[in-house]
């Protein structure tokens, strides 16, 4: 048995669909075979809320009178990038003004989304046809033209898990990192994680449908640091860091509860992003991607005081235990994005399937399938 | 040991020498967690004492001769649940058991009898959702 986009569609158009989150089909895959869950299953939502600093907003402000030619730019003290034609900008959120550095790009993003007004600050060399050089105003989401949230690297398939051997404490983007190994982190939300549940990319692709912060998002490209090479567990599961997404989404429609600034001691602004994938299940081997259980994701653990060194591998399901075992010491383990919030992103993407609110896509460009990770060689001049 | 106390003490010229005092001449090791200072009328400061508990008990008798008031402070910690997205960096650094985030639900959960005050969580909690209050 196949089944087709246009059958899931039709289904969800007539409120006939039946739509279980990851870890329902997950708690289901224990009693059913894949071919049983293809027949009774035909969506599964994922979901996730956690720090991705490769995130990011395009605004467009409108012209001033006269009009300016933006070069260099600031919102809120915080310099953004003057590099996009004349009015144009693009809020990075991790951008931000070092003496301030717990307030930046994302605390911006998130400011606007909750309709608060910013100040805008802009230089410009002054031109023929853009003869200002100087603007300072204040905007919001109600004085602009686009606000797009656009974010190159998000939803990373699995990750590694952070601890420190070192005698100091680390303060890192995988949160404080006690000595000795007191602590380890981790960050995906295991058998409920979008990527995790379609780990070949068979159904995600450019142009497929998302929760994205509270709105109906895109998935827009392959995201940065794309990675197939990766070993594979004998589950299907890459090991490590593999595959992400680019997404893009309309910020006015966007909701705080799933988009939230964050900073990280000694270490920067970060954006907690909230994504839903809808999985379709096509066929058997969808039916058993997104059986995957957190006992059979595996992932490394790495230590972030000397240089990743690779330290062992650990279940999910030990993870989510509370304490896992490297080298006979028994380490307290603490997870860094939420899962009770992304077990509400699934829920939410469910309940629109259900309700016939949101249809599913077909990528329009498949993700890439043999990219590796390339490092920077320094050269000296 | 540690024991948190509070100075207060008539100008601003005397808790700047008092702190130099207690580190040089009791081989205490001072951490200040609060300084309020008003420049002519003397200021408050909180501060952690960490030494040997006779070189603290001395170090106390020398400043309650020397005329300032010394009161041992209660510290807690507040957590401002409302704005908490549960992800459960807090619970990396708190071995005290206080905050911890588990199946079935994965809320956090802060049991505040069970925190000793280390103050792990402030700098731990990437929404800056933990403060220190002294009383
Ligand atoms: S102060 Fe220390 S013991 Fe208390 S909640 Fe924070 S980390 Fe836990
Ligand atoms: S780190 Fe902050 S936001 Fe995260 S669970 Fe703890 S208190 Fe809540």
């Amino acid at each position: 048995m196949v089944r087709s986009y246009e059958e899931i569609n039709d289904k969800i158009r007539k409120g006939k669909a039946v739509v279980l989150t990851a870890e329902q089909v997950s708690e289901m895959a224990k009693t059913m075979s894949p071919k049983e869950i293809l027949k009774k299953v035909d969506v599964v939502t994922t979901g996730t809320f956690g720090a991705m600093c490769s995130s990011g907003a395009i605004l467009n402000f409108g012209h001033a009178q006269p009009a300016i030619r933006m070069e260099r730019i600031e919102i809120n003290g915080v310099p953004v990038s003057g590099g996009l034609a004349a009015v144009d900008t693009f809020v990075g959120a991790t951008d931000c003004n070092p003496a301030n550095p717990k307030y930046g790009g994302a605390n911006i993003i998130e400011d606007l989304i909750n309709g608060k007004e910013l100040i805008l600050e802009a230089w410009g060399k002054g031109t023929d046809c853009y003869p200002r050089k100087h603007i300072k105003t204040t905007i919001s989401l109600d004085t602009i033209n686009e606000a797009i949230l656009s974010n190159p690297r998000n939803a990373y398939q699995n990750y590694n898990v952070a601890t420190n051997t070192t005698d100091k404490i680390k303060y890192t983007y995988m949160g404080t990192l006690l000595p000795n190994m007191k602590n380890a982190s981790y960050s995906t939300s295991g058998e409920l994680s979008p990527l995790l549940n379609d780990p070949e990319c068979r159904t995600i692709g450019l142009g497929t449908r998302i929760f994205l912060c509270g709105t109906q998002g895109y998935v827009t490209w392959n995201g940065t640091q794309f990675n197939t090479s990766k070993p594979v567990n004998e589950f299907g599961v890459p090991i490590g860091n593999t595959r992400t997404i680019a997404v893009a989404g309309e910020m006015r429609e966007m909701n705080t509860r799933y988009l939230r600034a964050a900073y990280y001691k000694r270490y920067g602004v970060s954006l907690f992003v909230g994504i839903g994938v809808p999985i379709p299940i096509l066929d058997e081997d969808m039916a058993a991607r997104v059986s995957i259980r957190n006992c059979q994701i595996t992932t490394n653990v790495q230590d972030y005081g000397h240089n990743y060194d690779h330290l062992g591998t650990v279940t999910y399901e030990q993870l989510q235990s509370g304490q896992i075992e490297i080298g006979g010491k028994k380490i307290h383990t603490a997870p860094m994005a939420s899962l009770a919030r992304a077990r509400e992103i699934a829920n939410i993407l469910k309940q629109w399937i259900e309700a016939g609110q949101f249809e599913l896509t077909a990528p329009v460009r498949p993700m890439p399938t043999n990219r590796s990770l390339k490092g920077l060689e320094e050269k000296i001049f | 040991m540690v024991k948190k106390i509070v100075i207060s003490f008539p100008g601003e010229s005397a808790g700047r020498s008092l702190t130099y005092e207690l580190v040089k001449d009791f081989d205490i090791k001072v951490n200040i967690l609060k300084a309020d200072m008003e420049l002519s009328r003397g200021g408050k400061l909180v501060v952690e004492l960490d030494a040997e508990p006779e070189q603290i008990e001395r170090a106390i008798a020398y400043m309650e001769q020397s005329g300032v008031e010394v009161s041992s402070v209660g510290s807690k910690i507040r957590h401002n649940s409302e704005l908490c997205i549960d992800c459960g960096a807090c619970t990396s650094s708190c071995l005290a058991g206080a905050l911890s985030i588990q199946a079935p639900d994965w809320k956090l959960k802060f049991d505040p009898d069970k925190c000793v005050v280390c103050k792990l969580c402030l700098g731990s909690c990437p929404l800056g959702l933990f403060e220190i209050e002294f009383t």
